[in-house]
């Protein structure tokens, strides 16, 4: 994968990973945080936060509100570029061993390869197959055959095909609210990203269509790195392999979702898990 | 919906069901070892309840784990209370059955050969069944049958009483009875116990499928 357009080579720096301290399988470490600050004017949001995470595995962020676990999260395509007072304090973030708040970053590049997918389903006044379809279209990708396979295998991969593949013309917004959340799922995997982000992506569906992105989302881990931010914390005891507590902007606890939610070593962790604040 | 998680559900009921036969069939050799005074088989007891204990503790972990993950409720979260407390009650029986195989061995070991086994070998078969029928209406998921477990236990107990009298009159008879016929009054008594245990499973079987209790269900016919 490469993030720095093609006409500037990666310097030494960028080509040797950042060691994180809190790493838990390095060798499989895809996202590596380390010393991260992140301020929005002068108010911190972040601090010092140091994370790996793992690829092909769900990491879930979770934290009472304010905590930052969004805030982090959108640094991890730089969505918050486009906030004019948000800035870094220090710190990097990388994907794949580069830094990808290094200026050569190609940001639209970054954000192909880190999709996102937000709380509020945000489908086009298009149809289902041009909603899946449009990133390839923005990039000059026309042809039929291509587009209909896209469609065909994201749709499939976002659990969807079998609901709408005899009404892939009829708009997307004709669609409920979990299933506009899949078909937003099926766009970000057209183009066929290594990691999705994905902003409490059932906080505004039913008990049955949450079920079925978390199905999906258990089903996309063989094939892609996902992060998750949460606040049903039993949402993200069913579905993440990682847990990351936030709390006040500072990352408190990360571990195994199982050690987190059982046997948790910071007693802030084990007071929010058990509901006594936040 | 079927949900990514459930083949967890399954695999505590699967060790539960395990458990279950491993318990049975180490009652079954027990008795086996003692009306055969057979040394060998004792032992294979004794040495099989550790394997037992290890599925109890599996299961607790894997109990301990989805309530913490996964969030039950309802039916899924009655079947997890019952596997633990199932599970206790095998771990018991498999105990109870180590018991048996242990008295035999003291008996032996006293040099007087058992000759009088009372009504031992009928209790024995009552509790096996009993224990067998409770894991059966845990897999057909049947509270009829599971009603008609707490009903046997009576018999049982009414065994476990005789053999106390006939054993009490032997040692009175002679006195070189006593170590055979005092053993031969724990094994009943241990006996008596593995049918309380298959009660006892009966009870949380007929909780999990009806979520009543058994115990108030026969309270309220009696009255």
């Amino acid at each position: 994968m490469s993030l720095v357009t093609d006409k500037l080579v990666p310097s030494p720096k960028l080509e040797k990973p950042v060691e994180a301290p809190e790493a838990t399988d390095k060798s499989r470490s895809l996202i590596q945080i380390s010393n991260f600050d992140f301020f929005y004017g002068d108010k911190q949001a972040l601090f010092d936060i140091n994370m790996d995470i793992v690829e092909k595995e769900v990491t879930a962020f979770i934290g009472p509100s304010g905590c930052g676990k969004s805030t982090l999260l959108r640094c991890i395509n730089r969505m918050n570029d486009l906030i004019d007072i948000a800035r870094i304090g220090g710190g990097e973030i990388s994907v794949n061993g580069v830094d990808i708040y290094d200026e050569r970053v190609d940001t639209i590049e970054l954000r192909k390869r880190v999709g996102m997918v937000f709380q509020k389903s945000n489908p086009f006044p298009k149809s289902i197959y041009e909603n899946v379809v449009y990133g390839l279209r923005i990039q000059g990708i026309n042809r039929k055959s291509v587009l209909d396979e896209t469609v065909e295998r994201c749709l499939k991969g976002a659990a969807l095909w079998e609901e709408v593949k005899d009404r892939l013309d009829t708009s997307g917004l004709s669609l409920s609210g979990g299933q506009q959340q899949r078909l937003c799922i099926a766009r970000a995997l057209a183009v066929e990203p290594d990691i999705l982000l994905m902003d409490e992506p059932c906080s505004a569906l039913d008990p049955v269509a949450t079920a079925k992105v978390e199905e999906l989302i258990h089903s996309l881990k063989e094939r892609y790195t996902i992060v998750i931010v949460t606040h049903n914390m039993q949402q993200a005891a069913r579905v993440s392999d990682k847990t990351a507590f936030f709390y006040l902007g500072k990352l408190i606890e990360m571990n195994a979702t199982d050690q987190i939610f059982m046997s948790p070593e910071k007693e802030q962790t084990e007071a929010y898990i058990s509901g006594r604040f936040g | 919906m079927k949900r990514y998680f459930h083949e967890e559900l399954e695999a505590v009921r699967s060790h539960l069901m395990l458990m279950g036969e491993k318990a049975v069939e180490s009652v079954n050799l027990a008795m086996q070892a003692l009306l055969e005074s057979d040394l060998e088989i004792a032992s294979r007891v004794i040495e099989g309840d550790d394997a037992i204990d290890a599925i109890e503790t599996q299961i607790d972990d894997e109990v301990a784990r989805y309530v913490s993950l996964r969030a039950p409720v309802a039916r899924d979260l009655r079947l997890l209370f019952v596997a633990v407390k199932a599970s206790h009650d095998l771990e018991r029986v498999g105990d109870e059955a180590t018991s048996i195989a242990s008295r035999m061995r003291k008996i032996l070991a006293h040099g007087s050969p058992i000759e009088e086994f009372g009504r031992v070998p009928r209790m024995c078969e009552l509790a096996v069944h009993m224990l067998g029928d409770a894991l059966s209406s845990f897999i057909q998921e049947d509270e009829t049958l599971a009603y008609t477990i707490v009903q046997r236990d009576k018999e049982v107990d009414s065994l476990n009483r005789e053999n106390f009298k006939a054993f009490v009159e032997l040692m009175k008879l002679n006195p070189d009875n006593v170590n055979a016929c005092t053993e031969m009054v724990f094994i009943s008594k241990s006996l008596e116990r593995i049918a309380d245990h298959a009660k006892n499973i009966a009870e949380e079987v007929y909780f999990l499928l009806t979520t009543n209790s058994l115990k108030e269900v026969v309270k309220t016919e009696q009255e």
